[in-house]
């Protein structure tokens, strides 16, 4: 599948240069994130820990386009998307960032391949185009008998499936996941897990949250973070 | 200087297209269907309001068709002056005698006086009317016999569909000439072609020389009906022919006793010069009639007036209606603000959804508000719907008249597809204006 191929960058896809982001909650003013630099090149599998309340969560906003920083920089591919308007924010997402959430977060009222084709329509994309590479990715993650089926005639891995279909089908930068597996039983996740692998051997870029081990060690870097700062960063040779 | 293209900004702007504009609006359809009784009760608002829309102006509108109606049978520039028999006069002739003539009405004195001494009017149609059996040879009708003069169809706007009116030659000849109502053909002459044949009226024949168009029945200013006939049968007959004929006592024969009035004449028509002075002269003629007449023994129709009652009538029913369908349109569109305010609640996470994956603020203004003009426009359908049919139901059983003018339903549906964009755009924006990260995170 040429489709989803990345191609060889040496390049950063992801840099975060200091970013801080602060949030008032009443009185009181939080520091999520204290100053964060981290570099995510081309076809890395980045996985992101930490304990809960460590920023993981801001921190995937702020990577996912849909929070603006507080101070610092962020560029993804080679703009800096730091201080973008909201609109411009929007198309961001929606040109060079896959979701894939916890809980799937599909549309219920729309089939498979609808819910499959909802970036590209927010990018004017036309019709016959859309459906042709909303089938094609169905067709990737196993669902090609499926697309008129809506959600809750599908498993969880099934959804979860629909979900990655969806985060590829604009042919993203990064594809950010949160907790991907949370939601799913053992056997369900490892097949998800795989899709994950097969995208990273196909040079796709994926950033993972996760707070579990056997999740992260699936990937070939691990960031952990904790309050607010980066705690560490290992990187290991793929097996 | 052209700003450059920001690189993100590879592909165009969505601009307006029929595929998307077709997936927005299927996509608002799926969403309100899956909530279709929610999205019924919603629109129930409109549809009333919609169909009280429609019905006001069709019963505005039949209204107003029917006082033209009635102007045009009367003639809109004319006044109307009947004998009435005076209310004193009837007592004693209810007390049975015999030998009293009934002296009462217009009397051509008074046609005398009017056309010297009011001015604008132009002409003056009289007539006397009376009720006679109508014969061909065994064929019967009871009729009323108008005896009038040859410009009575120019005067009355009654055309004449067959032959012709009586001419000014026949009246001075006082000729025994008729004029058939449209009404009498087909009772007296089954198998048509009356023109030249004779009718027998009470005693003496008259030759047929013209048929008259067929007129509406008009409840509120038929002589007959005020006099409780229900008969609408006219022949004409010229007025000097009548008045060799039957002098000027008519005898009515009732059971046990002979009733006798002396009426010269039953109707005045005034033309009057100019459709504005009508009113200045129905003044004049009332004040002159009342000067030379003891008991008040006539009546005066002024059509315009006629015309201004049920205009009157018109701007009622305009009012009645119209703030009831306004109240229904205000209710049914705060119905559909508070049913998009609770859809915007409970599909937050879909808006999230939506955001992070690419769409804008205005996306999802639009997608919102596609679904109330949806709402709203289907309410209007549905009221447009009852609206056409509802006034049927009011001119059978009320009996009032009614058109649905072509253009209406077209006016109820644009109003309720701006009542949906007006209700719509504040939960719409309220649905754009969350933020994506809140809005993904809610439950």
């Amino acid at each position: 599948m040429t489709s989803i191929e990345q191609p060889e960058r040496a390049e950063p896809i992801v840099r975060l240069e200091a970013v801080e982001k602060t949030y008032r909650m009443g009185p009181v003013t939080v520091n999520a994130l204290r100053g964060i630099s981290l570099r995510i090149d081309a076809g890395e599998y980045v996985s992101i820990m930490g304990p809960s309340g460590c920023g993981k969560s801001t921190l995937l906003n702020v990577l996912g386009c849909l929070d603006r920083p507080s101070a610092g920089k962020y560029f993804l591919g080679e703009d800096d998307v730091s201080q973008l308007e909201d609109r411009d924010l929007s198309t961001m997402r929606g040109a060079r960032l896959g979701f894939i959430f916890q809980s799937y977060n599909l549309i219920q009222q729309l089939t498979v391949v609808e819910n499959i084709e909802v970036p590209l329509f927010y990018q004017g994309c036309g019709e016959d185009e859309m459906r042709e590479r909303a089938i094609e990715l169905a067709k990737l993650v196993g669902l090609g008998e499926r697309i008129q089926h809506k959600p809750f005639e599908l498993s969880g891995g099934q959804q979860q499936r629909v979900a990655i279909a969806r985060a590829l089908v604009n042919d993203p930068l990064v594809v950010l996941a949160d907790e991907p597996t949370g939601n799913l039983d053992s056997v369900s996740g490892v097949e998800i897990l795989r899709v994950f692998d097969d995208l990273h051997s196909r040079g796709k870029t994926v950033i993972l949250v996760t707070h579990d081990e056997s999740v992260a060690r699936r990937a070939n870097r691990a960031v952990r973070l904790r309050d607010g700062l980066v705690d560490s960063d290992v990187r290991w040779p793929r097996n | 200087m052209e700003t450059p293209r920001k690189p993100w900004q590879s592909k165009p702007a969505p601009g307006f297209h029929f595929g998307r504009a077709r997936r927005i609006v299927r996509l608002g359809i799926k969403t309100l269907w899956l909530h279709r009784l929610r999205s019924l009760l919603t629109v129930l608002g409109i549809v009333f309001g919609v169909c009280s829309v429609i019905a006001m102006l069709a019963i505005g509108e039949g209204a107003s068709h029917e006082a033209q109606e009635q102007i045009k049978n009367l003639g809109s520039q004319n006044i109307i002056l009947r004998s009435v028999k005076p209310p004193e006069q009837q007592k004693v002739s209810d007390q049975g005698s015999q030998s009293y003539v009934l002296n009462y009405g217009l009397t051509y004195a008074d046609v005398k006086r009017i056309r010297a001494t009011i001015t604008g009017v132009q002409l003056i149609l009289p007539s006397r009317i009376m009720r006679e059996f109508v014969w061909n040879i065994d064929r019967r009708l009871d009729c009323e016999i108008v005896a009038t003069v040859p410009w009575y169809p120019t005067l009355r706007n009654h055309q004449v569909i067959a032959g012709r009116f009586f001419t000014d030659q026949e009246m001075e000849a006082k000729t025994s000439v008729c004029v058939l109502g449209a009404e009498l053909v087909p009772v007296l002459f089954p198998l048509g072609a009356p023109l030249g044949k004779h009718v027998r009226v009470g005693s003496s024949y008259y030759q047929v020389v013209g048929v008259m168009a067929p007129r509406a029945k008009n409840p509120e200013t038929d002589a007959n009906a005020q006099r409780n006939q229900t008969v609408a049968n006219t022949l004409f007959i010229p007025l000097e022919t009548a008045k060799t004929r039957y002098g000027e006592i008519l005898r009515k024969i009732r059971s046990g006793s002979i009733e006798q009035e002396r009426v010269e004449l039953h109707e005045l028509t005034v033309e009057v010069g100019s459709a504005d002075r009508v009113m200045a002269t129905a003044d004049a003629v009332k004040a002159l009639l009342e000067r030379h007449h003891k008991k008040k023994d006539y009546e005066i129709v002024v059509p315009l007036e006629l015309l201004r009652r049920a205009e009157r009538t018109k701007q009622i029913f305009n009012i009645v209606l119209g703030s009831i369908a306004a109240i229904s349109l205000l209710v049914g569109g705060i119905g559909i603000m508070n049913i998009m305010l609770a859809s915007v609640t409970e599909r937050t996470r879909e808006i999230g959804i939506r955001r992070a994956l690419g769409a804008k603020r205005e996306d999802i203004i639009t997608q919102f508000l596609v679904e109330a003009v949806i709402l709203s426009a289907a309410g209007g359908i549905l009221g447009v719907l009852l609206g056409v049919v509802i006034p049927h139901f009011v001119s059978h059983f009320a009996g009032m008249k009614t058109i649905v003018t072509f253009w209406s339903p077209f006016l109820a549906f644009t109003i309720s597809g701006a009542v949906g964009v007006i209700f719509g755009i504040y939960p719409a924006f309220r649905a754009a204006a969350m933020d994506p990260v809140e809005a993904l995170r809610h439950e």
